[in-house]
């Protein structure tokens, strides 16, 4: 082999390289996103572990009841009764009404960019944090 | 196993089936089947077998079986444009200055415009100078939603509003091209930027931020008048109607817009029908318009 310990340096440094994001990063894994639970209401209006799982589904039926078949209230499980609506109801001063810190941190984290804030109005938060990294 | 040839004709026919029924009852007036689909297809109640469209009409609503307006073009108040600035208020309608860009939900235009079919040189002095109220006719054979290929404009089975969803539209204009009365816009160009500091009024005059009780809109998506169908589920009467109506009080003046149900013998629609010779704009191409216009 002409040139083989060149070579076998080079791929070795090569592998290296490439394997660059594993060693750099390597123990730093990034903070688990922490939600921030409304504090004023209690209830979401379904159970944690299917509002976990299912909210994307939820938010699409409500989307098609309310836009289609003009069907604007839900009743949970349990038999609550709400207006479906992201800006009104989900977004609302005494439940999530910081963006930034219930959908973002999940949705920042997995790296899902889901397109209902290029029409849907998020709710106005103080502009504190922004300025302080300026 | 795989699929036997008796066994695909069987799905095949099946799935026929499923597609032709919703068209043939609707040919032949079937009333159940239309009544137990609730105005979907078959296959999007296939659907809904999994994705159910859950929830309840609010008990406050206003309803009706088919929702009109009449237009008493002569009580709108000169230089009067309240309806159109409460109207784009309330659904966050941009204000953009290039006739090329420029959304219109509600407008004012003139008489040769409204009716090009009736105009002539020697047509009423007063009706040469009158603004006319235009807006989305909500036909009751509506040209968009027969073309719209995502079935992203629909018409309302239980009330006749013809309306938009904005999730659907894929912005191929078909719906412009169809309309013939120019009521619907498209987004050229972003309606509402979104920047640093959250939603930009640039394109509002008032420069105020948008109404958070209804969405904005995203460009490359058309829009029109919803005949205030989200105001109409909390029990409220449209925007530009109720506003006309402030406005036309204060001034000693009958309202120029009336709102109601066509379907309804004494409703106020009706009885201005009774009265008054009414117009529609455009009446020969057969989408039968649900805008009156007492001229």
């Amino acid at each position: 082999m002409y040139d083989g310990g060149k070579i076998i340096t080079g791929i070795i440094i090569g592998l290296v390289l490439l394997a660059f994001p594993i060693w750099y990063t390597h123990g730093t894994a990034p903070p688990r996103p922490e939600v921030k639970l409304p504090v004023k209401e209690k209830q979401c209006v379904q159970p944690k572990a299917y509002m976990k799982t299912n909210h994307m589904q939820l938010l699409d039926l409500w989307r098609d009841s309310t836009v289609r078949a003009a069907k604007r209230i839900y009743i949970s499980d349990d038999g609550r009764k709400y207006d479906m609506s992201l800006q009104n109801t989900c977004m609302s001063a005494d439940c999530h009404a910081k963006k930034t810190e219930f959908c973002d941190q999940c949705h920042n984290y997995t790296g899902v960019v889901p397109y209902c804030w290029d029409c849907h109005i998020e709710p106005k938060e103080p502009k504190e944090k922004s300025e302080e990294k300026h | 196993m795989g699929v036997n040839r008796r066994k695909f004709l069987k799905i095949a026919g099946i799935s026929t089936l499923g597609v032709v029924a919703k068209p043939a009852a609707d040919a032949l007036a079937v009333e159940w089947l239309d009544k137990r689909l609730g105005g979907f297809t078959i296959p999007e109640t296939l659907l809904h077998l999994f994705h159910r469209p859950t929830g309840f009409t609010p008990g406050e609503a206003l309803t009706a079986k088919r929702w009109a307006m009449v237009v008493n073009v002569k009580n709108c108040p000169e230089g009067c444009k309240a309806c159109r600035e409460v109207c784009h208020k309330v659904h966050n309608v941009p204000d953009i200055e290039n006739p090329r860009h420029e959304i219109k939900w509600i407008w004012h235009g003139e008489y040769k415009h409204v009716f090009p079919g009736q105009k002539h040189e020697h047509i009423e002095e007063a009706l040469k100078k009158i603004p006319f109220v235009v807006l989305c006719n909500h036909c009751q054979n509506p040209a968009c939603v027969r073309v719209c290929p995502t079935k992203a404009t629909f018409k309302r089975k239980h009330d006749g509003i013809v309306l938009m969803d904005m999730h659907r539209c894929i912005g191929c204009r078909f719906c412009m091209a169809a309309c013939p009365f120019g009521a619907r816009s498209f987004n050229w160009i972003i309606p509402w930027p979104r920047e640093r500091a959250g939603t930009m009024p640039r394109f509002r005059k008032d420069k105020e931020p948008p109404n958070p009780e209804f969405p904005t809109r995203v460009k490359g998506v058309v829009e029109k008048c919803n005949f205030c169908a989200e105001r109409l589920a909390k029990g409220q009467i449209p925007a530009c109607v109720e506003t006309c109506r402030e406005v036309t009080k204060k001034k000693g003046m009958k309202p120029a817009l009336v709102f109601g149900d066509l379907e309804a013998p004494d409703s106020e629609v009706r009885q201005l029908l009774r009265s008054h010779y009414t117009l529609r704009r455009k009446p020969e191409l057969g989408t039968n318009p649900n805008v009156y216009y007492i001229v």
